[in-house]
This record gives structure tokens, C-alpha cells and sequence, in this order.
């Protein structure tokens, strides 16, 4: 999470439920609300013993899952930070993914990732175009980038890399990855740890283990950039004009900011940080270019930005939440997933608790219902159908828009024509 | 301003929009190495097996008219239902179990099936809508999350109660009594037009109707152009939501059935998706009118199947039609906004003028 301090309106609702139930600085409260979550995942995997429930393995594949789609939410963050809605992620996301592949190929996989971050950004510069000079409607614009984005990606593999060694009509593998580390000493005693199974400090530990070994270079990039974004949009003059022109363009103009400069600064770099999330597929999480392979994620990325209320710290837990159960239904942990029934189960509860202290009585109760459901499913049944889990996140996202949306606030001026000149 | 002036205004977009495409996609070939030409050679050749392509390029045009008309339906009041993939795919699955199941005789039979893919279809589309109007969730947003959790049904659906063989699954096959083979035009290798093709001419008059001559098309568009005069003139917006909601879920429902009931006669690996992202492109491309999205569709349907020769006969990846409609879209929304803009413009001159001229004659008959 990210600039806490700042007693503003517009912090997530996960966040602003903690202030209000349990008190005093924001930070003890996350503080405190991370070791609940710790401590209930624990005791979960106890009683159940599933054990891939946070096994270093899952942690270590759930980063790699999130990367990519937080990468996206980013993008989708900076863009409608500035007033334009990028539908057109996935589009500028497969673009990243052709780039990553090309340039990784014939120069290396760090050319690789500023060659992802160019394809996205010609992806944004086309969403600009259109949006910002022309005023089309902005959900218009990105369908149009999607097809493009799909289109050139697969028509630029058929033409680049059909006769590369490795390389297909529809694919490009055995390409260098970003280098990963290990820190030495920690990795192995964590891993150590881990192995005990002990409570929350096995846990605890696995998560260590999971962030010291093995880890891509590239993850470390990201984290980088996510925190990069959050100085720089919330901690800067750029940031505060560009999100300005977010809330409102007209009073913008009028203070004398070039609005259509910073849409534009604001939508390449939106898809640049798409096209990472791209490289990051083709490098990190598979070993190269397959047609098709974003699969939907520069969508979820624009979701898990609407689930953390157009912030940073909340996009990255909405991202975390898909790569979660996106990397246990890869590894096929089936008790895993039947756990994780218990887990919602528990979640739903205590979030149905909170809001009956807050006197919300609506919310209150569908929560516990779904609590109770959550339960009877976990102790009626034995598996949950592989199929299931991959619905979970697309699940979870319809329910926190459906109890939250009021509670979210999107940038005013967001996904609205703007043109230079225009009264309020 | 003039009927001429207004009609070629309305027709430069398309033209623009066509225009750029073939030097976008001339460009991208030749960066690329590739020869233009060759590409546009084949696009725009007759194809060695006429009848057969010209079949295949009729029965296409009417599922991607469907799926334009379901996306259009919404557009027409700013209401982005990006949903249609998810929806035809469950409406669809919809259709294939309950006709394979056979529980009604015969035509009864694709009836109910129709009635069904309807049923699911709107209300798919229904969930969309009741989390817009109650709890103002975006329909983008929640339609996107709806199109990932339907294909993740149909998958499970199939899965549970299709018929494996092998490693492919499929749902049960219709009785041959309530099978639809369709007009056969030319001889029977070149394949016949499926019966239930004729759903996208019914439903595009159906469309074209309910725009111009009802109430509730008024007041669709009225919503469309301006929400609050709309709201003003005593227009129920949230109704009008849930209604154009369900109507465009039902169509989209449709969309794949003729090929169901036509061909396939069951559903499965002879599935085709993507049919919903196309229709939104086509509908745009259509301004959302039923004329238009009949020409887009047609020129979708021609591209897709002339492409398919390009592998044959060229060394162009078949891919670079998607660029092409990719960019068509793009400029044909950007044209249509310039032409908007510019037609804006020469409303004012053409009002000003009349004002200026108009004034100096005003105080004189206040005077006499």
C-alpha cells in the first residue's frame, strides 16, 4: 500500500474499513489486518493440511502470475489517472508480448523489455490519437486497439519469426529469460523453515523463502515501477497536473496546463507499463511468444485497478487476488483449492462482522449468507471443479463492484470527451 | 443544409475509413517484406470454388449481422455491453442441450431451443444490467467479467454433461427431425445456407422497426444522445437500461444457432467463438444503424473467407485481415468524429450567417 499518511478521501475500502475498526494510524491498522490474514491462512492450512495452500512453490508462482496483470493495472492506472479509459490494455499488452519476443531474440531479454515497453507504447500512442485529438469515445477506441493489438501480433510472428530457430508461425520459444536471483544464505534456511510446518512461522517463512529464491530480475522491475508510479503520481507536479486533468480538465486548462500533452504523456505511458506486463508473460511466466498468450489478462489488469479503487496499493491487491488463484489452478493443488473455500468462507464472515459494527445491515447479511454457502460447499464436497477455481477471481471482482461501487471513486473527468477550450 | 451534402458527408467516413485500411495494411505487408500486391491480388480475386465461398461468406455475414445487431442494440444508448461473447456462447450451449435432449418433437423442438438461447442470453445480459441499475457497477467491467465466467461455464457444462469421445467432447447431437439443413443453391459439395440465417434478416428489420417507428426506439436514442434531456423529456433511464439490456442478451443469445441447427447439430470443437468481438467491431463500423451493420458484416465475412486463401497463395500470414479490419474500425470512428466536428462547424457558420443577415431587418419592424 502506498501513501497512507495523507488523511485524503480517496483511500480503498478495504483500507478505509480498517481505519474504522480498528483506530489510530492507517499503518498499525494494515499492519494489524495483514497478521489476521497471515494468522487465518495459517490456521486454515492446519486444519485442512493443504499444504499448497502457501507453499513457497504457490507464493513463488502467484508472483509470477500477478506481475503481468499488475503490470496492466498500472497502465490502466495512469491512463484514467488522466482522464482517458484504456479498454485497449489487452491490445497494447499482446503488442509487449511480439516486442518482448523480438527483441529479446536478437539482442537480449533487457532489450527485450524495453522492446515491450515500445510495442505497448505505439498501442497507447494509437489510444491518444484517437481519443485525445480525435474525441472518439474512449470503450470504441480500445475495442478497435484490441483487434489491431491481436491482429499485428500474430500477422508480425507469421511474418518475423516463422523461419527463427524455435520460432512458428504462432509462436517464438527457448528465448533468454531477465535473470534470477537467489540470496543464499536466507533461501535456504527459509526454506528450511518452511518445511516444519509450523504455525504462521512456517508460513511466514515460505513467503521468505518464495521471495529469495529464484526470483526474476524483471519481478524486482516491476515492483520498482508500481512504486515509481505511485511517487510519481501522487508525489510530483507532473502527478498532480496529470491527475488533474483527470478530475477536471476544464479548471486544468485554465491553470494553464497543456491537458491534451499530459492525456498523451499519460496513455503511452499507460501502454508502455502494458506492453512490460506483456514482456512479462513471454519472458518470466512461459518460456516465449505464443499467439493469444495475454489471454484476457489486460482485462483483468483494468478490473483489479477498478477493485483498488484507482490506486496503486489496492490494484496490486486485486492483482495479487488473480494471480493467487490463477497460479493454484496451474499447479493443479487441488486441496489447495478446496481450502481456499474455508479461507472465503472466513474472509466473507469477518467482512460481514465488520460491517454489522458499522451498522450496514444489507451488506452485512448477503456477506454472511455467502459466508454460510461458502462453508456448506467446503464441507459438503471433497473437490471443486478445476473449471471453478478459474472462475473465482472474475467471481470475486463482480462481488466487490456489486457491495463497493458505490464506495469507489474513479477520477471525475474519467472516460469523457475533453476538448481544448471547452467550458465546464 | 442539403440532402446531397448530408449524404456524401455520411459516406466520406466509410470511405476514409477503407481508404486508410489498404495503406495501413499495404504498409505493414511491405515493411515487413512481404508484397501487397500478392495480398490484395487475392483479396480481391475470384476465388477457385465460387458457389462454395459464396455460401460460406452468406452464412457468416448472417451470424456476424446477429452479433452486430446484439452490440448495436446497447450502443444505441451508450450502454457498452462488451458482453456478447459470454452471452451467445451460454445461449448457445443453451440451445444445443435442450434440442439434443429432444424432449418436444421436431420443430417444437428448435422452437424451444430458440426460446431458450433467448431466455439465457437476456439473462446473462439481465445480471449486467440489474448491477448497473442497482449498484451502479459499469456494464464494461462487470460485462467483461461475465464473458470470462460463461466461457468458464461452458467449459464445465460440456465437460459434465457432453458426450466424450476420445479427447474431444461434445454435447448431444440433435434427432435428425428437428435438424435444419438449409437452401442448397448451387450442387451439394459447395454447402447450403442455413435456414435459421433468415433470424438476421427478420431481426434486422425487426431492429430497423422498433428504432424508427416506436416509442420505446425514440426514447432509446433520445437516451442515446442525451441522458439528461432524455431524462428531462420523462424518460425512465434505468428501465430503458434493464429493457435494451435483455433485448441485446436475447439477440445475442441467436447468434450462433443457424450454424447449430444448420451444420454442426451439436455443440463443441465446432464452436465458433469470437463471433461477440466481431459483431462490436462491425456494429461500429455500421454506426449502429441496420443498413450499415449489413454492409459491415458482409465486408467482414468477405474478408474472412478470401483470407483464408492467403496461406495457399502467399506467403502473407492470413493475420493481416485482422490488422485491416482493426484499422477500419479505428478510422471509421475517427472519420465519423472529424465529420461530426466539421458538419458542427458548418451549422454554426451557416446559422451565423443567417443571423447576421437577419438582424439589421429586426429593430426596423420593432420600429415600424
Amino acid at each position: 500500500m502506498s501513501t497512507g499518511t495523507k488523511p485524503d478521501a480517496s483511500v480503498g475500502p478495504a483500507a478505509r474499513a480498517t481505519r474504522l475498526s480498528f483506530g489510530g494510524s492507517p499503518w498499525r491498522g494494515r499492519l494489524f489486518l495483514w497478521l489476521g490474514v497471515v494468522l487465518v491462512i495459517s490456521l486454515v492450512r492446519i486444519l485442512t493440511d493443504a499444504r499448497g495452500l502457501d507453499s513457497a512453490g504457490t507464493i513463488h508462482a502467484a508472483v509470477i502470475a500477478t506481475c503481468p496483470i499488475l503490470m496492466a493495472g498500472i497502465g490502466g492506472l495512469w491512463s484514467e489517472r488522466a482522464g482517458v479509459v484504456n479498454i485497449g490494455l489487452e491490445g497494447q499488452m499482446i503488442l509487449g508480448t511480439w516486442g518482448a519476443a523480438y527483441f529479446t531474440y536478437f539482442y537480449n531479454p533487457w532489450i527485450g523489455v524495453l522492446g515491450a515497453a515500445l510495442m505497448g507504447a505505439i498501442g497507447g500512442l494509437l489510444h491518444a490519437i484517437a481519443t485525445v485529438s480525435f474525441g472518439v469515445d474512449h470503450i470504441v477506441s480500445g475495442v478497435a486497439i484490441n483487434i489491431i493489438g491481436a491482429g499485428a501480433a500474430q500477422f508480425l510472428a507469421g511474418a518475423y519469426f516463422t523461419d527463427l530457430e524455435g520460432g512458428g508461425v504462432k509462436q517464438l520459444t527457448g528465448l533468454d529469460t531477465p535473470s534470477n536471483v537467489t540470496i543464499p544464505g536466507l533461501s535456504d534456511s527459509a526454506a528450511n523453515l518452511a518445511d516444519h510446518h509450523w504455525f504462521v512461522v512456517s508460513d511466514l517463512a515460505s513467503l521468505v523463502a518464495a521471495l529469495t529464491t529464484d526470483l526474476s530480475l524483471l519481478t524486482l522491475v516491476v515492483v520498482a515501477l508500481v512504486a515509481a508510479t505511485t511517487y510519481i503520481l501522487w508525489r510530483t507536479r507532473f502527478g498532480l497536473r496529470l491527475r488533474s486533468c483527470g478530475e477536471s480538465p476544464a479548471a486544468a486548462e485554465s491553470l494553464g496546463v497543456d491537458v491534451y500533452r499530459y492525456k498523451y504523456i499519460a496513455v503511452i505511458i499507460s501502454g508502455a507499463m502494458a506492453g512490460i506486463g506483456g514482456g512479462f508473460l513471454a519472458l518470466v511466466s512461459s518460456s516465449g511468444f505464443t499467439s493469444g498468450q495475454t489471454n484476457g489478462r489486460g482485462y483483468i489488469g483494468l478490473a483489479a485497478m477498478i477493485f483498488g479503487n484507482w490506486r496503486p496499493g489496492g490494484t496490486a491487491i486485486g492483482a495479487l487476488l488473480f494471480g493467487y488463484t490463477d497460479s493454484l489452478n496451474l499447479r493443479g493443488e487441488a486441496t489447495a483449492v478446496h481450502a481456499l473455500l474455508l479461507l472465503i468462507a472466513i474472509g466473507l464472515a469477518a467482512v460481514a462482522v465488520l460491517r454489522l459494527r458499522q451498522r450496514r445491515i444489507v451488506t452485512s447479511t448477503v456477506m454472511g449468507v455467502l459466508a454460510v454457502a461458502f462453508l456448506a460447499w467446503f464441507l459438503l464436497t471433497d473437490a471443486v471443479p478445476e473449471q471453478f477455481t478459474g472462475m473465482t477471481p472474475y467471481l470475486a471482482t463482480l462481488l466487490v463492484l456489486a457491495l463497493a461501487a458505490q464506495r469507489l471513486r474513479m477520477p471525475a473527468a474519467d472516460g469523457l470527451r475533453y476538448r481544448r477550450g471547452q467550458s465546464i | 443544409m442539403n440532402t446531397l451534402r448530408r449524404v456524401g458527408l455520411a459516406l466520406i467516413a466509410p470511405v476514409i475509413a477503407i481508404v486508410a485500411s489498404v495503406i495501413v495494411t499495404s504498409l505493414v505487408i511491405s515493411l515487413s517484406g512481404g508484397s501487397p500486391g500478392d495480398f490484395w491480388g487475392v483479396i480481391f480475386s475470384k476465388p477457385p470454388s465460387g458457389a462454395r465461398s459464396f455460401v460460406n461468406i452468406v452464412n457468416q455475414t448472417s451470424l456476424i449481422y446477429m452479433s452486430a445487431l446484439a452490440a448495436a442494440i446497447g450502443f444505441r444508448m451508450n450502454l457498452f455491453n462488451i458482453g456478447v461473447e459470454g452471452q451467445y456462447t451460454i445461449g448457445s450451449y443453451a440451445a444445443a442441450a435442450i434440442a439434443g435432449a429432444a424432449i418436444f418433437p421436431g420443430l417444437l423442438n428448435v422452437v424451444v431451443a430458440l426460446m431458450a438461447a433467448v431466455l439465457v442470453g437476456a439473462g446473462w445480459a439481465g445480471i449486467a444490467a440489474v448491477l448497473k441499475v442497482t449498484r451502479g457497477v459499469s456494464e464494461v467491467i462487470s460485462t467483461i467479467m461475465l464473458n470470462a465466467i460463461a466461457i468458464t461455464l461452458y467449459g464445465y457444462l460440456l465437460d459434465r454433461y457432453g458426450e466424450h469421445t476420445g479427447n474431444s467432447v461434445r454435447s448431444t447431437v440433435i434427432p435428425t427431425s428437428s435438424q435444419l439443413g438449409g437452401w442448397t443453391l448451387f450442387s451439394k459439395p459447395d454447402g447450403a445456407i442455413w435456414t435459421l440465417s433468415v433470424l438476421a434478416v427478420v431481426l434486422g428489420i425487426g431492429f430497423w422497426f422498433m428504432l424508427n417507428k416506436t416509442r420505446f426506439g425514440f426514447d432509446l436514442r433520445a437516451t442515446g444522445f442525451s441522458q439528461s434531456a432524455a431524462v428531462a423529456s420523462g424518460v425512465n433511464v434505468n428501465r430503458m437500461i434493464v429493457i435494451s439490456m435483455l433485448l441485446s442478451g436475447g439477440v445475442a443469445g441467436l447468434i450462433w444457432l443457424p450454424a447449430l441447427f444448420g451444420q454442426a447439430h451439436s455443440i463443441g470443437p465446432t464452436f465458433q467463438t469470437g463471433l461477440g468481438f466481431t459483431g462490436i467491431a462491425v456494429a461500429l463500423l455500421g454506426r449502429n444503424e441496420p443498413l450499415g451493420i449489413a454492409f459491415g458484416a458482409v465486408l467482414f465475412a468477405f474478408l474472412n473467407e478470401q483470407s483464408n486463401r492467403l496461406q495457399l497463395e502467399t506467403d502473407v500470414p492470413i493475420e493481416v485481415v485482422q490488422i485491416t479490419q482493426g484499422v477500419i474500425v479505428l478510422s471509421v470512428v475517427i472519420a465519423y468524429e472529424v465529420i461530426r466536428r466539421s458538419r458542427a462547424r458548418i451549422e454554426q457558420r451557416s446559422v451565423a450567417e443567417r443571423l447576421e443577415s437577419e438582424v439589421p431587418s429586426g429593430p426596423k419592424e420593432v420600429t415600424a
